[in-house]
């Protein structure tokens, strides 16, 4: 039987390390899975921080993966800022109306203050509350979008397509106000317990950007930005394609990315490898019809492609497990990671095999 | 200049966001005279090679997006009213289940019209209402833009509530959750799945051909 000997704190900072911990550290990225396990809707669910900290201590616990994922819902940084969120049932909520309408709305945009707005506040008092619970042993991840990627939901996709073509002078007037408010935020959550920063700045990826802006860009906002926040960070680009910019991303100073099931695991692995640990590459959407088979399958292939040496984090690729992936899932999931995950692996040759 | 060079060249002025060199090609390498020539030789594979080079990771969204853009005002200017409106294939629409970001959507219409295709644009609905303006309008080929999951599994409740309406036009989905999940168009009841923007007009054109004479 493969039984854990570390706890996830250390698991998670040995991967970090580029050594191989006791087993490949697994990151359930389960935020609205709690809403569903208090039987509520996410709309009462991510009202009250505190049942939002139980509730993700219980789920680790009863999952026995890696971290605390503080992730409300993206749209959170826009409700800050005054906007509307839409609320679904059983699913993500999402940016409403676009707050920003025109140029002039930019000149006026003001981040909040994270530690008053009563929106942020929530977040931070759930990631205080979970560090109460787990003390060391357990990461919590705290959630920034990027400068970039915020005005997706500021503007519209449309319009901010338009901003950055179109209206340059407007386009690094929202970065630059953005870039203020997310170092403000990241090292917030931080100061509120969080271990680490994850960075979703899918907009950056050349699934929506094209690759050669991406030093000029999508690359320098992140150099910028990342060098600011008081904490490690890790880079999530939701799905999209990284390979064409691998090695830029790793320059900007991150330590993980978050890894698309369309790009080449192993492949990312040779070429940023020793640099950044990956986490990922796990189809979220995909999980939701898998039977056991395929999910221990897939948890095989990654683990092969990216396990070796340590400097890699089994999740999700896109951020977030859709909330209708079940319990029964996730624990074949976990079950293949049992299995499969612990170092040495079968067949792996490191380094020190001579 | 061959025709494979003018498209080439057109696919190239449009991935730079050249409006002008756009234009330019269009204008002294083509008879503008016969705009719909221009759109079936010319504009038509160029947005479907930007659409391919997308699937292929070559491409970005963005300029898929600019392109349609592109190509719109390029319509626009050339295609008389009659041949951008009184288009006489079949019937198309275009509506967003239960979101509030077109993006999609906005990029299918104007890549179809910058291949003289008009959708009927239906904005957002809930799936009861896009099936009974479906009716209404006695759309062949209804299109549904998707975001998040649960919009795209909100698409099992249009195809019923079609069914409840009495008429079976071709649903047609895109977006986010069917390009990461290939097989769910299916199980979700839906015909066909664009997997970028310009496959909208591959599938109309397929679909066209599947179509009883009017």
């Amino acid at each position: 039987m493969n039984a854990d000997t570390m706890t996830p704190m250390e698991r998670v900072t040995t991967a970090l390390g580029h050594r191989e911990p006791d087993r490949v550290p697994l990151f359930l990225l389960n935020n609205l899975h709690g809403a569903r396990e208090s039987g509520l809707s996410p709309r009462e669910y991510f009202s009250d921080p505190i049942r939002v900290a139980r509730t993700q201590v219980a789920l680790q616990k009863r999952h026995q993966h890696d971290c605390l994922y503080a992730f409300f819902y993206a749209a959170i940084e826009v409700e800050a800022l005054g906007g509307e969120v839409c609320f679904v049932e059983e699913g993500p909520p999402n940016a409403g109306t676009p707050l920003l309408r025109d140029p002039e709305d930019i000149e006026r945009l003001e981040g909040p203050n994270a530690n008053t707005n009563p929106v942020l506040k929530r977040v931070l008092s759930a990631i205080a509350e979970m560090r109460r619970r787990v003390g060391e042993t357990v990461p919590i991840i705290g959630v920034v979008m990027s400068p970039f990627s915020l005005p997706v939901m500021q503007l519209g996709f449309e319009a901010y397509l338009l901003t950055i073509f179109e209206r340059p002078d407007s386009f690094w007037e929202l970065v630059q106000r953005n870039r203020e408010f997310c170092v403000h935020w990241a090292n917030a959550q931080i100061d509120a317990g969080a271990t680490a920063i994850c960075y979703f700045d899918p907009v950056s990826s050349p699934t929506i950007m094209p690759a050669e802006h991406y030093a000029k860009i999508g690359g320098h906002i992140a150099r910028t930005t990342l060098a600011r926040i008081r904490g490690p960070v890790a880079t999530h680009m939701a799905s999209g394609i990284t390979a064409p910019i691998a090695e830029a991303i790793a320059d900007t100073g991150t330590v993980a990315l978050g890894v698309g099931d369309a790009d080449d695991l192993g492949a990312l692995k040779a070429c940023i490898g020793e640099r950044v640990t990956l986490i990922g590459n796990l189809n979220g959407l995909r999980l939701v019809h898998q039977e056991a088979g395929e999910i221990t399958r897939n948890v095989q292939r990654a683990v092969a492609a990216a396990g070796p040496g340590g400097g890699f984090i089994l999740a999700d690729n896109h951020g977030e497990l859709p909330w209708q992936v079940t319990d029964e899932q996730l624990a074949v999931l976990r079950e293949a990671v049992t299995i499969h995950g612990h170092y040495p692996l079968a067949g792996a040759r490191t380094d020190h095999d001579g | 200049m061959e025709r494979a060079q003018i498209v080439a060249g057109f696919r190239d002025a449009m991935l730079t966001i050249d409006r002008y060199q756009a234009r330019r090609i269009i204008t002294e390498y083509c008879d503008v005279d016969a705009p719909q020539t221009i759109v079936d030789d010319v504009i038509a594979p160029a947005l479907e090679a930007i659409g391919d080079g997308w699937e292929q990771g070559t491409y970005s969204l963005a300029q898929v997006y600019m392109a349609g853009r592109i190509c719109e005002e390029l319509a626009d200017d050339l295609l008389p009213p009659a041949t951008s409106s009184g288009h006489s294939g079949p019937r198309v629409a275009i509506g967003v289940l239960d979101d509030y970001h077109m993006l999609g959507k906005r990029m299918v219409r104007a890549i179809l019209h910058g291949a003289a295709i008009d959708a009927i644009d239906y904005g957002r609905c809930e799936a009861w209402e896009l099936a009974s303006r479906a009716q209404n309008d006695d759309i062949d080929i209804l299109m549904i833009s998707t975001l998040m999951l649960p919009a795209a599994l909100a698409v099992e409740d249009v195809r019923r509530a079609l069914t409840a309406e009495g008429i079976r036009p071709w649903l047609v989905v895109g977006g986010a959750p069917f390009r990461l999940d290939p097989d769910l168009y299916h199980r979700v009841g839906a015909d066909r799945m664009g997997t970028s923007a310009s496959d909208a007009i591959r599938i109309v054109r397929e679909l066209e051909g599947a179509l009883p004479d009017r």
